[in-house]
C-alpha cells in the first residue's frame, strides 16, 4: 500500500507500526505533525499524553520504558535541549526509547527555518556523562518510516536511547510512502522480552531501575559495561549510502535533505562530464568511517566536500574518519540558509580548478 | 513472649544509612507495613526521588525505579498510564516535590492521575547540605539563609499541599508528623488511605509528613521533634487538607 504523507507523519505512523504504545510529547514547530498523528492515531491500548514541557515528557518516556514498553517522545531542537538530562538518564538506566530531533535553526530561540546544527549535541551524547545515542538521518519520507523502526529494533536490541535526527526540510515534505503491514506483524513479534522491566515483583526478585551507582568502582564497571556496548554498535551498525564514489575525484559528504540537494549537484556535474562521488552518512553515531576508508578504487586521494546545514559539525566526524590522508573542504550556511545545487557546483569547480 | 512487632517482608533487614534521628527511615518503614498490609506488594512499584531518600529502594523489597531529580511525577504518571493494574506511588522530598519538580507535580495532580505521593517535607535540602527549601520557615536559619529565612528575599513558606487541593483531579490530602507515636500511627494510616485511593481508582492522593532532618535543623534527635510540635506545624498545620 502506498500512502502520501510527511516526513513527520511517516515518522509518527513508522512508530506506530514499530509497536510503539507510549508517546509523550510538548508542541513545537517544525514537528507538530508528530504529535497530532500520534494523537490521533496511537491504538486503542497505547498511551498518547500531551506533556507539560519537554522534561515531562522526555521522564513520561523513562518511566513508560521502564515499564516495559516501546515509548517515544519527539520535538525540535530547543525542545532536545530540554531533553538532555533525561536523554542521559535513560542511557544510565540502560532503558531503550525513541526520541525524534526535527532541527530548526538555532542558537536559542534562532527560527523554523530547516537546519542541522544539532549534529554536535546529537553525536556526542547531549547530555552529562560517557554515552552515546544511535543517531539515525533519513533523507527522505520512506526512510523516516523505516528508520524510525528500524530506531525501535535497535532501542530495544542494545537498550540503548535513538534519535532520529532530521530536519524541517524533511519533516514537512510529503512524499509516497510504501507501507509494509506484513513486516509489521514480524517486527510485533520479535519484539524482544523485558525480564528488567517493572512490572510488579510477583513470582521473582524486585527489579530496581537506576543510574546511581555510589558504591566504590560501581559506576566505573556500569559505565565499562556501557563502553563494550558502544564498542559493537561501533562495530556492528555503521549505515551509510555510497553513490559513484568508485571513480570519484571529489566526494560529497551530506546527510539527510542535504544530501539529497547534493545528489542532485552530483548528478548534475557527472552530467557535465566531472567524476564526483556521494558518501551519505545513515548512522551519525556510530559514524559510518568505513566509508572513508576505502572510498575509491580508482582514485587513490579523492578529495571530500562535506556540506551542512551548519557551520561544520560533521565535518570534524569526516576529518577524523579520513585521519589527514586526504583533503577535506566544506560548504555550509545555517540559520535558515541552505545550501543550494548551483552553490555546491560551484564549489566543487572551484576546488578542482 | 508474645511477639506483637516484627519487621514486615516489604522491608529489607538492613541498617539504615540515615542520620540519627531522621525521619526518613520512619517513613519507609510505614510505606513498606502499607504495602504489606493491604497485599500489594507484588504488584507496587516505587519511584525514589533525587534527595537523601535516592535510594529508598535499597530498603524496599519491591519493584522500584529511579527519577531524575523533581520528576518522579512524570515518571509515575507513565508507568501507571502502562500498567493501570500495578499500584504506583513516588516519594519526594520538599526540593524535588515542591521547587525543581513543581510543575511535574501540579500538572500530574491536575490531571488526577490515579497515583499515591508520599512528600516528605523537612524544611531544607538534606542531601546537599542544608540549603533554603521552599518549605523553609520564615527566620530559620540554612546554609544558603545565614539570617534566616527572611520573606523580601527569600519569599515564603510554600504550602504546595493546599494549592494542590485545590485542583478537581485531586482526591486527597492530608498533612501528618512524625513528632510523636501518635503522630506516626496517624502518618500510616494517611498513607494507608493514599494507596487504597488508588486501589479504588479514585485519583491523585499526597501525604505531606513533617519530617525531622536534625543535622540540618542544628538540634538533637528529640529536640527536633519537640520542633516539629512546636514551631513547624505552626506553619503547617496537620490534618485533612482535601
Ligand atoms: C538537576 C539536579 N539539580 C540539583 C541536584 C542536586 N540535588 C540533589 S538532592 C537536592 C535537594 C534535595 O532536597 P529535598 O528534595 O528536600 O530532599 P531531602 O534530601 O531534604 O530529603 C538537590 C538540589 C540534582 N541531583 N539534580
Ligand atoms: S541530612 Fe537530614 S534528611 Fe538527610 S539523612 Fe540526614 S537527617 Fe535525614
Ligand atoms: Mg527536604
Amino acid at each position: 500500500m502506498k500512502i502520501l504523507l510527511s516526513g513527520n507523519e511517516a515518522i509518527a505512523q513508522g512508530a506506530i507500526q514499530a509497536g510503539c504504545s507510549f508517546y509523550a510529547g510538548y508542541p513545537i514547530t517544525p514537528q507538530n505533525e508528530i504529535i497530532a498523528y500520534m494523537a490521533k492515531h496511537m491504538p486503542q491500548k497505547g498511551v498518547f499524553i500531551q506533556a507539560e514541557s519537554e522534561l515531562a515528557a522526555i521522564n513520561m518516556v523513562y518511566g513508560a520504558s521502564a515499564a516495559g514498553v516501546r515509548a517515544m517522545t519527539s520535538s525540535s531542537s530547543p525542545g532536545i535541549s530540554l531533553k538532555q538530562e533525561g536523554i542521559s538518564y535513560i542511557a544510565g538506566a540502560r532503558l531503550p526509547a525513541v526520541i525524534v530531533n526535527i532541527m530548526r535553526g538555532g542558537p536559542g530561540l534562532g527560527n523554523i527555518a530547516p537546519a542541522q546544527s544539532d549534529y554536535f549535541q546529537a553525536t556526542r551524547g547531549g547530555g552529562h556523562g560517557d554515552y552515546h545515542l544511535i543517531v539515525l538521518a533519513p533523507a527522505c519520507v520512506q526512510e523516516a518510516y523505516e528508520l524510525t523502526q528500524t530506531g525501535f529494533d535497535l532501542a530495544d536490541k542494545y537498550r540503548t536511547p535513538v534519535m532520529i535526527l532530521g530536519d524541517g526540510i524533511l519533516g514537512q515534505m510529503m512524499e509516497p510512502v510504501v507501507i509494509r503491514r506484513q513486516k509489521t506483524e514480524d517486527r510485533r513479534q520479535k519484539q524482544p522480552i523485558k525480564p528488567w522491566a517493572l512490572t510488579g515483583c510477583k513470582g521473582r526478585k524486585p527489579n530496581i531501575v537506576k543510574s546511581f551507582f555510589l558504591r566504590e568502582g560501581a559506576l566505573e564497571e556500569a559505565n565499562l559495561k556501557l563502553q563494550r556496548k558502544y564498542e559493537i554498535i561501533r562495530k556492528k551498525e555503521e549505515r551509510y549510502e555510497n553513490l559513484f564514489s568508485s571513480d570519484a575525484k571529489i566526494i560529497l559528504v551530506a546527510y539527510g535533505t542535504m544530501a539529497r540537494i547534493a545528489k542532485s549537484a552530483m548528478l548534475e556535474l557527472r552530467k557535465e562530464g566531472y567524476k564526483i562521488g556521494l558518501i551519505r552518512p545513515i548512522s551519525l553515531w556510530p559514524f559510518p568511517v568505513n566509508a572513508f576508508r576505502h572510498p575509491s578504487s580508482v582514485i587513490r586521494h579523492p578529495s571530500f566536500l562535506v556540506i551542512e546545514m551548519s557551520y561544520g559539525q560533521m565535518l570534524e566526524d569526516v576529518r577524523l574518519a579520513v585521519g589527514g590522508r586526504q583533503q577535506v573542504e566544506f560548504f555550509g550556511r545555517s540559520g535558515g540558509g541552505v545550501p543550494t545545487e548551483s552553490q555546491i557546483m560551484n564549489k566543487v569547480k572551484k576546488i578542482l580548478s | 513472649m508474645k511477639k506483637t512487632f516484627k519487621r514486615c517482608q516489604s522491608l529489607y533487614d538492613l541498617p539504615a544509612h540515615y542520620c540519627p534521628g531522621c525521619g526518613h527511615g520512619i517513613a519507609h518503614r510505614l510505606v513498606a507495613e502499607v504495602v504489606q498490609e493491604l497485599g500489594i506488594r507484588e504488584k507496587t512499584i516505587g519511584i525514589a526521588p533525587v534527595g537523601c531518600a535516592v535510594m529508598a529502594y535499597d530498603y524496599w523489597n519491591f519493584d522500584c525505579s529511579e527519577a531524575a531529580h523533581g520528576r518522579a511525577l512524570a515518571v509515575a504518571t507513565a508507568i501507571k498510564r502502562v500498567h493501570p493494574q500495578n499500584i504506583v506511588f513516588t516519594y519526594q522530598g520538599d526540593g524535588d516535590l515542591a521547587a525543581i519538580g513543581t510543575n511535574e507535580t501540579i500538572h500530574a495532580a491536575n490531571r488526577g492521575e490515579n497515583l499515591s505521593v508520599v512528600f516528605i517535607n523537612n524544611a531544607v535540602y538534606g542531601m546537599t547540605g542544608g540549603q533554603l527549601a521552599p518549605t523553609t520557615l520564615l527566620g530559620q536559619k540554612t546554609s544558603t539563609s545565614i539570617e534566616g529565612r527572611e520573606k523580601k528575599a527569600h519569599g515564603y513558606p510554600l504550602k504546595i499541599s493546599e494549592m494542590l487541593a485545590l485542583l478537581p483531579g485531586v482526591c486527597y490530602i492530608e498533612r501528618v508528623s512524625l513528632h510523636s507515636p501518635p503522630e506516626v500511627l496517624k502518618a500510616k494510616r494517611a498513607i494507608k488511605q493514599a494507596f487504597k485511593n488508588q486501589i479504588n481508582n479514585l485519583g491523585f492522593s499526597l501525604v505531606e509528613i513533617l519530617s525531622p532532618c536534625p543535622t540540618y535543623w542544628g538540634l538533637a534527635p528529640k529536640e527536633s521533634l519537640d520542633w516539629i510540635r512546636d514551631v513547624m506545624q505552626k506553619e503547617f498545620p496537620l490534618g485533612r487538607i482535601k
